[in-house]
């Protein structure tokens, strides 16, 4: 993860003792209950305090040694009190780094503009931000604080959001097109903006963010359900193992303690993943978080390590930042001034990168273009594919892509001039963008647009190949240079020439064939494919109703991040599923430990089970139980960190983790216990 | 010695050399494809037609196990009536009883259920009408049922997406008429040829060597055999079963009933990749089976042949391996190879006593039954493995960071709880009514029952515990098989593993039928890059580890007072 602008110490001492003192307040069953596996160590804990107890109170012996019960009493209320401070720390971690974001908020200033005002229309008034609800309207000027979440409704204004998003670059936010968001907390720099207020206080995504961290509002994922279930079975499987151990004691005549029995039952449950595996959960959402991806929930999180195909902007994502002007090519006997007069009058209006960039240009060759009134500029559309103007000397100019210009120049009974179509060829082929302008219909000539490819994409693509993710590009181009971009960046497929509906087509086809998509997306026009897309990330700058449709917002606006949340949602399934396999094999040395203690006293022939050579059967019970509690908060780090991705095929993956944490998981609780019950020689 | 393994090896090679034509031969079969036995056709055909059933109707999973659990209903009460009123009807020449409705209600419910528990002995228990119409009967119905499930499964991985698990009837009649029925004809000719008894008439009478005068039980043995072999049900004709010298004459037979035992188990694992197109799944399953199959038959005929340290310390030679409860004709390796053999398939049937194989083996045969599914009895026994699968599928799939997924379709809460409730039926039913038995021997040896708890066992000790851990396994796993030093034809053995047959067999059929029904329903999810193969070697070691775990987690500590006790108490 490159962006861990705040990161926050993975055992910050202040967090630890939050993480402590929660550690006993969930020690209350009706919250225990949620994870069945630890409810049923707790319930084992109240066994041996009422043992212990009675021991006390009667002297009675036949259950073991007053010390050993209580012994064991306390190391199991460790191990609980370990799984619940492994939860209550990533709570904690998770609650900090949302309270750093929260703080940009805290109350604020706002210039309110009252529409009908108590003695002037549009009169503004100083009021606590906390008092905006939605609809509001608030000013902001240079030096403000936005106080809300909100939509730019008229103005521009240079904003600098390194409150959120940790980069310290000022950006541009501006009513109409895609960027017209403004995120509460960040700071105007320029200029005067007016701001419709899009949420109610405390329904922001932070604000939902926040919650599901905390926990009231966390709701188990899919496949944390199926898991549960999945280590519910375990644990019964091992109560039965357990109780029906009674009846064979009784027939081979061997006492078994209560002790014994509860500390073999604890330690062959799933305790080390039970513990943690809420733990990991969070710890997922507060990665997500500290990559400044606000999940709307945790499903959402788990659903994007799914993901099979990708669909990405060209702009922004593959290319830096958009194309540029640089080229004019006039048709024969086309005068070059007069020809790039046209294509600046015809940019005037046009508010798109390309645009402002072709004025730019124009600009640098010495020509100026001016609007005048009585000019009527006619938009871009989707369906014309085309904008220009229409002067008022009676000139429409028009500039667009070729096959548009083309079709309407065609209309018009015109030509495509020669040496303008072999043009259009030779940039589209180079990766450039041609746009061709007409006057009147009549072809003029063609300006050269062209795309720089960021560096390190094609490795970027490379590795989603790798984890089996499918990369489209998605673009207005046409499809020769689409194809040429897509050739040298390294993607797997183009949707060239794109409609807004494109997009959507293409989700929705992929989508019939079974496959997951994720898409990335700002404009209000891309709302319907964020919410059609299975993850659907918007920017932060992006309009309201894009981020509203989408399932997860992008503070920094980096439309590589997409490429991050995949990244995250594996990983927080592998944790769980590695530590799962661990806590699983780490049974096999515990039964080897136990089973041999509690038989040797009446079948001796069973001290060859005894292949640690543990010194007693108490110290090889306590040794096993110990191992059991500590190795829950010697993975904390893991769980909270998560296991790492590596996109070398599923069958390696699989190959590699089965070794590590299967194998591992078999070996190492050998070792532990062996340890364990050295350490142990020298009091007992 | 070195001869006795050869043949064990060969026999195996054999089994596999033969499984593996039959496996395509099977799925052409039920893919509706042309094939030699296509003569049958008229037959299926006036079956279909004077039962009213389209054979080609679509079954949803539903309505697949309603037809399978009605007919199972229906000769259910079938053979408990003949059973309790056997004497009254005719082909009786030996005059035998008929038997009491608990022993009614055990046997028929072990043969309907494949497992063949026999709480009676054949000569004296039953009569020709009831070996021919309930047994023999039971005995081909039962394994077809097997099958037929197994088939919905199939269905079930090769459709992208379909509520469609195919026609129960269809694939029960020609299990029978194109699998079952003739290679049984094929064993029971060789079988009658080598001296298997096919009489109607009575006890023969015979004077011995020694001048005693014996009466020797006949009748029609070869066709019950061949099919006892085949269907993995192994009950026999005889009460010692194949270790009779008229079920099993000679090392020929020996070798043809061995490779009947195995020989359709192995070829459905084939039959799998050849119906679904997948031969490298199928591979892979099938290696996963054979890698800890040729384990266990390695320690079985090590153990077996090398004696019993017992014997060894009071100086007499062992040349021939622990023999024990085995036939000199066959030899311990045979021996051993058909306990493993046996006792993987679910068949059940023995040519040798497993009550005095040594600690080892005993432990192995018992291991064997409670994983169920190397091989596994026919058709039920790839139902089992599939329950491994899923969840060797969902923790890998966790493992490599994608939501779980097998044949393209999603693994979710709904198909992890049902495999997990099978898992732990196995344990409870196993270790709950061994724990109930055990428990009633050390509390109530002499509590005033028909026979005492404490006459239970003929063996005391870890033994005593082996066999009632080994009966309960054996019925949990339909497989039939006993210790038979273990007092079983009484009310609590009769009635306690009647539950744990009905359990033990219709709920791990009904569970993989339910996930594969479920799983077949979802959305077909194409092969992506990022797909964690199934028919991959890795992904066999992790279903193998599966098992193991999964396995060894349940049942060590019974195994450890049992066989690995008496073990360690031996060596």
């Amino acid at each position: 993860m490159s962006t861990n602008k705040r990161s926050i110490q993975l055992f910050d001492p202040e967090l630890i003792g939050t993480a402590v003192k929660q550690s006993f307040v969930k020690l209350n069953p009706a919250l225990m209950i949620k994870n069945p596996v630890m409810f049923t160590v707790e319930i084992g804990t109240a066994v041996m305090l009422a043992v212990s107890i009675y021991q006390l109170a009667t002297g009675d012996t036949s259950q073991g040694a007053l010390w050993y019960n209580i012994t064991i009493f306390s190391i199991l209320l460790i191990t609980v009190l370990f799984a619940n401070f492994a939860e209550a720390l990533a709570e904690a971690r998770g609650k900090a780094q949302a309270q750093s974001l929260r703080k940009t908020r805290e109350d604020t200033p706002a210039k309110k503009i009252l529409l009908v005002g108590e003695i002037t229309l549009n009169e503004i008034k100083l009021v606590p931000s906390s008092q905006l609800s939605k609809g509001d309207i608030f000013l902001c000027e240079a030096g403000d604080v936005i106080p809300m979440d909100g939509e730019i409704i008229e103005g521009l204004a240079t904003i600098d959001e390194s409150a959120i998003t940790g980069e310290s670059a000022p950006v541009i936010r501006e009513a109409g097109g895609d960027k017209s968001s403004v995120t509460g907390g960040t700071k105007v720099l320029s200029d005067r903006i007016k701001v419709k207020v899009t949420t109610e206080p405390g329904e922001s995504f932070l604000d939902k963010m926040i919650a599901l961290v905390e926990g009231a509002s966390r709701q188990k994922t899919p496949n944390e359900i199926a898991l549960t279930i999945l280590l519910a079975a375990f644990t019964l499987i091992f109560i039965i193992v357990c109780v029906t151990l009674k009846p064979f004691a009784d027939y081979a005549n061997t006492p078994v303690t209560i002790a014994a029995f509860i500390s073999l039952f604890v330690c062959l449950i799933p305790t080390t993943i039970g513990g943690l595996l809420s733990a990991i959960g969070i710890a997922g959402m507060d990665r997500a978080l500290r990559a400044n991806v606000i999940a709307k929930s945790g499903k959402a999180v788990e659903t994007a390590g799914d993901v099979d195909v990708l669909l990405l902007d060209k702009t922004g994502t593959i290319t830096i930042g958009n194309r540029k002007a640089t080229n004019f090519y006039p048709a024969d006997g086309v005068d070059e001034i007069a020809f790039i007069q046209f294509s600046t009058l015809s940019s005037l209006a046009d508010d798109t990168p390309e645009g402002k960039s072709i004025v730019e240009l124009a600009a640098q060759k010495g020509v100026q273009g001016k609007k005048e009134s009585g000019m009527t500029f006619i938009k871009f559309t989707a369906e014309t594919r085309s904008s220009g103007v229409n002067t008022t000397d009676g000139l429409s100019i028009r500039k667009g892509a070729f096959d548009a210009i083309r079709d309407m120049a065609a209309k018009a009974g015109h030509t495509v001039p020669a040496e303008t179509a072999e043009r259009v060829k030779i940039i589209s082929s180079n990766g450039g963008t041609p746009l061709v302008v007409a006057v009147n219909y009549e072809i003029k000539g063609v300006i050269e647009l062209q795309d720089i490819i960021k560096p390190g994409i094609q490795e970027r693509f490379e590795r989603l190949r790798k984890m089996g993710v499918k990369t489209v590009m998605v673009t207005g181009d046409n499809p020769l240079t689409a194809k040429y971009i897509a050739t040298v960046a390294g993607v797997d497929d183009f949707i060239a020439e794109a409609k807004p509906e494109d997009k959507m087509n293409y989700i929705r086809k992929e989508q019939q064939s079974g496959k997951l998509v994720a898409m990335m997306g700002d404009g209000t026009n891309d709302a319907p494919a964020l919410a059609q897309a299975d993850v659907g990330v918007s920017m932060n700058s992006g309009t309201q109703a894009a981020k509203e449709a989408g399932n997860m917002v992008d503070l920094d606006n980096d439309p590589t991040k997409l490429i991050e949340v995949v990244e995250i949602g594996k990983q927080l399934l592998i944790t769980r599923g590695t530590l799962t396999t661990f806590s699983i094999a780490n049974d096999v040395a515990k039964y080897f430990a136990i089973v041999p203690a509690l038989f040797i006293a009446s079948i001796p022939a069973l001290q060859s089970l005894n292949i640690m050579g543990l010194k007693s059967p108490e110290s090889a019970i306590l040794s096993a139980v110990i191992f059991n509690a500590i190795i829950i908060p010697m993975l904390i780090p893991l769980a909270l960190k998560g296991v790492a991705y590596k996109p070398i095929g599923a069958s390696a993956l699989l190959r590699r983790n089965l070794l590590i944490y299967g194998l591992g998981g078999v070996i190492i609780p050998f070792i532990g216990i062996k340890l364990i019950d050295l350490l142990l020689g020298l009091f007992m | 010695m070195n001869s006795e393994i050869t043949g064990v090896v060969l026999i195996f090679l054999l089994t596999v050399i033969l499984a593996y034509p039959l496996g395509k031969y099977i799925a052409r079969v039920f893919a509706g494809e042309k094939t030699i036995t296509g003569f049958m056709n008229p037959l299926e055909k006036f079956i279909f037609r004077i039962s009213g059933i389209n054979p080609r109707k679509s079954m949803n999973w539903k309505q697949f196990l309603k037809a399978m659990l009605t007919i199972n209903l229906l000769w259910l009460v079938y053979g408990m009536f003949l059973l309790i009123f056997q004497d009254k009807l005719p082909l009786n020449p030996d005059g035998n009883p008929g038997q009491t409705p608990d022993l009614a209600f055990n046997t028929a419910i072990s043969f309907l259920v494949n497992c063949n528990l026999q709480h009676y002995s054949g000569e004296s228990g039953l009569t020709y009408f009831t070996q021919l119409f309930v047994v023999t009967f039971l005995q081909f119905v039962s394994a077809a049922t097997g099958i037929a499930v197994m088939m919905a499964l199939f269905n079930g991985l090769k459709e992208k997406t379909s509520n469609n698990l195919g026609n129960f009837w269809n694939y029960f009649v020609k299990s029978i008429t194109r699998i079952l029925l003739p290679l049984s004809i094929i064993v029971a000719v060789i079988l009658a040829f080598n001296g298997t008894p096919t009489s109607y008439e009575g006890k023969d009478s015979i004077v011995t060597l020694q001048g005693d005068s014996v009466q020797v039980s006949r009748g029609p043995a070869a066709g019950m055999i061949a099919i006892k072999q085949l269907g993995t049900n192994g009950g026999g004709w005889f009460g010692v079963n194949s270790a009779h010298p008229l079920e099993n004459p000679n090392y020929l037979t020996n070798a043809v009933e061995t490779i009947s035992i195995l020989v359709i188990p192995i070829a459905l694992v084939f039959a799998l990749g050849f119906y679904i197109n997948k031969r490298k799944l199928a591979n892979v399953i099938f290696a996963v089976m054979t890698f800890l199959f040729v384990i266990f038959c390695a320690i079985t005929v090590y153990y077996e042949t090398k004696g019993n340290p017992a014997i060894d310390q009071l100086g007499i030679a062992q040349t021939a391996g622990s023999m024990e409860g085995k036939e000199v004709r066959l030899g311990a390796a045979a021996t051993a190879f058909w306990s493993v053999a046996t006792t993987s398939t679910s068949n059940g049937s023995v040519n040798g006593m497993h009550d005095s194989l040594t600690p080892v083996s005993g432990g192995v045969v018992i291991l064997d039954m409670m994983i169920n599914a190397l091989y596994g009895g026919v058709g039920v026994g790839l139902l089992n493995y599939f329950i491994f699968i899923i969840i060797a599928v969902f923790i890998s799939g966790l493992m490599v960071g994608r939501t779980p997924e097998f044949m393209g379709h999603k693994v979710e809460a709904r198909e992890v709880k049902i495999a997990a409730l099978v898992t732990l039926l196995s344990a409870f039913l196993i270790k709950g009514f061994t724990a109930l038995a055990a428990y009633m021997v050390a509390h109530h040896p002499d509590i005033a029952w028909q026979v005492k708890p404490g006459a239970w066992l003929n063996n005391p000790s870890y033994h005593g515990f082996s066999e009632m851990l080994y009966e309960f396994t054996s019925a949990n796993a339909n497989n039939g098989s006993g210790f038979e030093g273990l007092g079983d034809n009484n009310i609590f053995w009769n009635v306690t593993t009647g539950i744990v047959l009905i359990l033990g067999r219709y709920l791990p059929i009904i569970a993989p039928v339910a996930i594969i029904g479920l799983l077949a329903k979802k959305k077909f999810i194409p092969e992506s890059p990022g797909t964690l193969r199934t028919d991959s070697g890795t992904f066999g070691v992790m279903t193998l580890a599966v098992i193991i775990i999964i396995t060894a987690l349940s049942y060590l500590p019974a195994l450890a007072l049992g066989p690995l006790a008496e073990y360690f108490s031996l060596y």
